[in-house]
């Protein structure tokens, strides 16, 4: 159990940075409240892994500090820390039985072999691999192996954070479910701090309670996948949260309305004045799902020309055209939807203004 | 595919039949032949069966010479693995220091053997190289033309100085193939330098270990240039190996016959040896097996 604190914490590869565009990590102040299950999402190269490198001490940052429990750990060793990683590909002691390899991170610290024996046993029979604990653990599956990997972190008593860096990356799609109700019933069961790194966007609102967006070593955002999904701060926690993304609609301000394409579109109270103030470049932007596609104009609708429908099963996505820009909707099943031309209602409450890529609050 | 008469595949494989034929097959029956004659000149031949074969195993300079051979192997082995093993965890793992070492490295590797002798030889001269005059400087005797133990001393330093640097090389590559998420997750989990090693680095360099071992032990057996070059063989036997034995045999006393007998005993010590390499480096391909 334990509270994380990142203080200013910043990270370049390289030894003299010149500019924000040599960190891989820009300055971030981040606290991971005890026993939550965090995500961190993001895109290849955007940090995820420098950060939670950080967290667990194989990277000293080059700025800022790192606290857990208030006791400030920037310069102690992963061993020293009492956090556990478990990484993309699994890591195992191929000369080892499964006993060994469990038994390795409580050996190393010099633990008394009943207590060692107890635990080991404890965290197989969680893990339902006591029955391999007498094997090698070089010719076991990629599951069975992850979940050792797992295991490892687990077995030490004082872990107050586990860490995984997309750990479910070389694990078969069925399995992969299995394992990740395996880490929940743990979570559950342990509430020890979870942060998990991955770029699949339904793991980590599948997983997390709180999920966090980075983006060129950036925290965009963080919420709860609800927050994120009906409130993004950001235009690319629009576009990458969510299937298909938020619609994205470059435009400009006149009187109480945002002007897409030459279409007058009403926004909620005081937003048009507060984005004129933020000037910058603005963008509209709304979700598939809170577009509504009427076939008959009414009060306030922009017309758009329909392009494709496709059925997706329970929902249909109809791709409409705005002037020069194409449009998702996402509309039920049982809706008809015209041929042609149709009127998209923009209700306000979900219709969204960003300034230079940020939220117009 | 079981075709084994009017296939085209024939001619496909041909060319290595007769380069296989003309290099080993053709050379070796040869060998067979001489081994079971007394050649006493031109078209003057008598048959003699296992004559040869008897006297050339039961020669008592042939067992010295064997059992010097097998401990110059040993000791190769003994010193140059984990010395190979020492430099190649020594070595550094990025920036310019990893090219200077590589060609540091490789330098005795590509100096033709020959050459290597008369280096060494010039090197231990006890009144002009430079070993010979510092170590002779230091108060103690040492020539090793004259002292049978100092005769090993330079032939076994010349060999750890030639070959050692291939075992580093390969104990590097196979030091190199392991991911970082090993050595991340040993850190989390505590473990120390020692325990890095015995745990991760040695396993992964099994392979490539296995590969310098046999490789190690194979050459050694077989050396003939360094050590004939420096000693020839001598004071007296006592660096006379298994091939300087043989070449004494065939060139110096013109004994084709027990030597062609010899160059078959030693094949076929050679050749289960050549079979266990053989199977060892088809298991580095497919992982660990057992």
């Amino acid at each position: 159990m334990a509270l994380i604190e990142l203080k200013e914490v910043a990270h370049a590869y390289v030894a003299r940075p010149g500019g924000p565009e040599d960190y891989a990590l820009k300055r971030l102040d981040m606290v991971w409240q005890d026993g939550a299950a965090y995500a961190l999402l993001g895109p290849s190269g955007c940090g995820k892994t420098t950060t939670l490198n950080i967290i667990s001490g194989l990277i000293r940052p080059s700025e800022g500090r790192v606290l857990i429990d208030h006791r400030d750990v920037t310069a102690l060793a992963p061993r020293d820390r009492n956090v556990a990683q478990v990484f993309q590909f699994p890591v195992i002691y191929d000369t080892m039985t499964v006993f060994d390899n469990l038994a390795f991170p409580l050996r190393n610290r010099k633990v008394d072999r009943n207590e060692i024996r107890s635990r080991v046993h404890e965290v197989a029979e969680m893990l339902e691999l006591t029955a391999d604990l007498k094997r090698r653990a070089s010719g076991l599956t990629a599951d069975v192996k992850q979940k050792i990997s797992l295991g490892r972190g687990l077995v030490r008593k004082d872990v107050a954070a586990i860490l995984f860096d997309e750990p479910l990356t070389v694990i078969d799609p069925h399995l992969k479910w299995l394992l990740r109700r395996k880490l929940k019933q743990i979570h559950q069961q342990f509430s020890t701090t979870l942060i998990y790194v991955t770029h699949d966007q339904n793991e980590a609102l599948t997983f997390a309670d709180q999920v966090v967006i980075m983006d060129e070593g950036e925290v965009l955002q963080t919420g709860s996948p609800r927050e994120l999904f009906e409130n993004p701060r950001h235009i690319f926690v629009g576009y990458f949260i969510g299937s298909p993304g938020m619609n994205l609609m470059p435009c400009r301000i006149d009187g109480n309305a945002a002007i897409v394409e030459g279409a007058p579109i009403a926004l909620g109270e005081g937003i048009a004045e507060r984005g004129r103030a933020a000037g910058g470049e603005l963008v509209l932007g709304i979700r598939p799902e809170f577009l509504r596609l009427k076939p008959s104009a009414e009060q306030g609708n922009v017309p758009v020309s329909v392009l494709l429908a496709e059925n997706l099963g329970d929902f249909k996505i109809v791709t409409v055209s705005l002037g020069k820009l194409t449009l998702k909707v996402k509309v039920p099943e049982d809706q008809e939807v015209p041929g042609e031309w149709a009127y998209l209602n923009f209700p306000p409450e979900w219709t969204k203004v960003y300034a230079d890529g940020r939220l117009v609050e | 595919m079981n075709k084994w008469q009017d296939n085209r595949a024939w001619f496909l494989v041909m060319p290595l039949l007769l380069i296989v034929a003309l290099s080993a097959i053709i050379p070796l029956i040869m060998v067979v032949n001489t081994s079971v004659q007394d050649i006493f000149g031109p078209g003057n031949r008598v048959f003699v069966g296992t004559e040869w074969f008897e006297e050339v195993l039961s020669d008592r300079r042939l067992h010295d010479a064997l059992r010097r051979q097998l401990t110059f192997s040993g000791l190769v082995l003994l010193i140059e693995i984990p010395l190979g093993v020492a430099i190649a965890l020594a070595m550094p793992k990025r920036g310019w220091g990893v090219s200077v070492s590589l060609v540091v490295l490789a330098l005795p590797l590509v100096i033709p053997w020959n050459v290597i002798g008369t280096i060494w030889i010039i090197f231990t001269r006890p009144d002009i190289g430079l070993l010979g005059v510092l170590v002779n400087g230091l108060g103690i005797q040492f020539d090793h033309t004259a002292a049978a133990l100092d005769a090993w001393v330079s032939v076994m330093l010349m060999e750890v100085w030639h070959w050692t640097p291939l075992v580093a090389l390969l104990a590097y590559a196979g030091l190199r193939a392991i991911p970082d998420a090993y050595y991340q997750a040993a850190r989390i989990d505590g473990a120390s330098a020692w325990a890095v090693f015995r745990h991760i680095q040695l396993p992964k360099m099994r392979g490539v270990l296995m590969i310098a071992v046999l490789l190690r032990f194979m050459d050694s057996f077989l050396i003939y240039a360094e050590p004939f070059v420096l000693t020839g063989g001598g004071p007296g036997n006592s660096t006379t190996f298994l091939s300087t034995y043989l070449v004494k045999l065939a060139v110096g006393q013109s004994a084709p016959g027990p030597a062609a007998a010899f160059s078959l005993i030693y094949f076929l010590i050679v050749l289960p040896i050549c079979l266990v390499f053989y199977q060892a480096l088809q298991n580095v391909g497919t992982g660990d097996k057992r």
